[in-house]
């Protein structure tokens, strides 16, 4: 079996990022697995700009931000294996992949940097009535068939979700010559960004209904028509219908982590974010197994996954070498609730935590002019308003390490949505 | 007077911001609750201009598209006379990110760029 000081699953932005980061700490031996035919992950389909402005002050396109990693992973001579999937990890970091060339090899690493990312969540779990007929897609699906393959998944379009990919899907087939009839959501709010809402919709004439659903669709071999309805407290209004003729169904109704192989490996997942549950140095409740991007939690930019990645690369440098701090045991446990959702990480052990730590956590609903209020156990200690705050956008706190320490008894420390 | 309402990509609040227009005069904006809905609707109203990304056909390449963007923002006016060039055009491996692939393109002296590495097949 070879060993590697850190194998990182998955060559998307997430693992690039952590593997420079990685390098950057003095680790030598890394391996990053990607089972794609080349790194860089979803970006290489996301060929729309908007992405680094964070990073590196300036707007790139999807293609551009993964290259600026990929050229580090390059010039640092990080390994990488390409078409290689993995099909386990095990608690003792025993990583085992495939590939065409050398069949099933083990891989035992000193640490292991989950970096697999996110899927669509499918029609299947959505529970639309109607045939089964070709021409459903998911947003995303349709997103590398137009950009990376060059086929046209159809011509007369309806989309179900507006969640960004969604957004930026409407706006690709209007360009490419598709007709796009319309975009359902069922909330009341998209939870898209603004930006998209104004460029790939309103640009283009394509109608935005709200708190509206897919009831049904027609056609037994491809697309025919789809109906959406009005939805109020969670029901199709009667008498609401419109019909549309279409010959496709793009959905974009939501990300989830992809945690099968967490899972084998006994790592603890949250059932918020469907993502590992960490703790300040991005590490999951297996000792040596780091986690970081959208396999973590969905994020909003990439901007973020970078930061994040860096920070799990750098945590998984500090375990290989043995150099992680002293700790005297004393964690404490990080709470949303009353408006937020979850948090990143879940505890911080104030031993071991850097001076300035970024707590990354989204809210429920869309709250304006409230604030964010962080409470050390019944305290309340912050209280930032924000004019406002959505589902679809990433919030964050920051914590101090040399405020926590002026809190020796310090048990809990809670992120509530209030009022005033 | 003409009425133009814009929604404000600012920030996730999304303002309705409403301007007042006489002919190419801001008369008035409205509805904006920060100064950048202002900045941006009287942008909007007067040259609203869009960076548009697409892919071009490759030939002789080991992927079949390359992913290609404007070198910078495009008159909006001018984006489907930009696509149809877009289309149009072929490129023959191997591309660098950053190769010109359509000079000028539609006459808005902007040429049209790609954003990935396409090696030859």
């Amino acid at each position: 079996m070879t060993y590697y000081d850190i194998v990182i699953v998955g060559g998307g932005p997430a693992g690039l990022a952590a593997a420079i980061s990685a390098r950057k700490s003095g680790i030598e031996s890394i391996l990053i697995l990607e089972r794609d035919t080349e790194l860089g992950g979803i970006l290489n389909q996301c060929i729309h700009n908007g992405f680094g402005l964070h990073t590196f002050k300036e707007e790139l396109t999807g293609p551009e931000y993964a290259y600026r990693y990929i050229e580090q992973v390059l010039d640092e001579k990080i390994e990488y294996k390409l078409e290689t999937m993995v099909m386990d990890i095990t608690e003792d970091r025993i990583v085992t992949a495939m590939n065409k060339q050398e069949g099933m090899v083990m891989y035992q690493a000193g640490a292991v940097i989950l970096a697999m990312g996110c899927r669509e969540r499918p029609r299947g779990a959505l529970n639309i009535p109607g045939f089964r007929p070709a021409g459903i897609y998911s947003a995303g699906t349709a997103q590398r068939l137009v950009n990376m393959e060059g086929y046209m998944p159809g011509r007369e379009v309806v989309i179900l979700g507006s969640g960004d990919i969604g957004l930026i899907m409407a706006r690709r087939m209007t360009l490419e010559g598709a007709k796009v009839k319309v975009v359902a959501e069922l909330m009341p709010y998209s939870g898209g960004l603004k930006r998209n809402i104004v460029q790939c919709l309103d640009d283009f004439g394509i109608p935005l209904k709200l708190s509206h659903t897919v009831v049904n669709i027609e056609g037994k071999e491809r697309v025919e028509a789809v109906t959406i309805a009005k939805v109020e407290n969670g029901k199709p209004v009667p008498g609401t219908e419109i019909r549309y003729t279409c010959d496709t169904l793009l959905l974009s109704v939501g990300l989830i982590p992809e945690n099968e192989l967490s899972k084998s490996a006994g790592v603890e997942l949250s059932p918020i974010t469907s993502g590992p549950v960490v703790n300040e140095s991005l590490e999951t409740n297996v000792p040596g197994i780091f986690a970081c991007g959208n396999v973590l939690h969905v994020h909003d930019l990439v901007d973020y996954v970078s930061e994040e990645a860096e920070r799990a690369g750098a945590s998984a440098a500090s375990f290989v070498r043995g150099d992680i701090k002293e700790s005297s045991g004393k964690v404490i446990d990080l709470v949303a609730t009353e408006g937020a959702r979850y948090t990143v990480p879940t505890t911080v052990d104030v031993d071991r935590m850097p001076d300035l730590l970024t707590v990354r956590f989204r809210v429920a609903d869309v709250f304006k002019e409230s604030y964010v209020s962080v409470y050390y156990d019944d305290e309340r200690i912050m209280h930032n308003k924000k004019r406002i705050m959505a589902p679809g956008e990433m919030e964050q706190i920051i914590l101090q390490k040399k405020k926590l320490a002026e809190y020796p008894d310090l048990k809990t420390i809670t992120i509530r949505i209030e009022k005033d | 007077m003409e009425k133009v309402d814009i929604t404000c990509i600012g920030c996730p609040m999304g303002c309705q911001v409403t301007v007042e227009l006489e002919g190419k005069e801001v008369l008035s904006v409205s509805g904006n609750s920060c100064p950048i809905g202002d900045t941006y609707a009287r942008k909007e109203v007067s040259n609203p201009e869009r960076t548009v990304t697409s892919t071009v056909f490759v030939e002789d390449g080991e992927k079949v598209r390359v992913s290609v963007k404007t070198a910078s923002n495009i008159p909006k006016a001018k984006i489907n006379e930009c696509m149809e060039a877009i289309n149009k055009a072929v490129v023959k491996a191997p591309v660098a990110i950053g190769d010109v692939v359509i000079e000028n393109v539609a006459g808005t002296g902007v040429n049209v760029i790609a954003t990935r590495n396409v090696g030859a097949a």
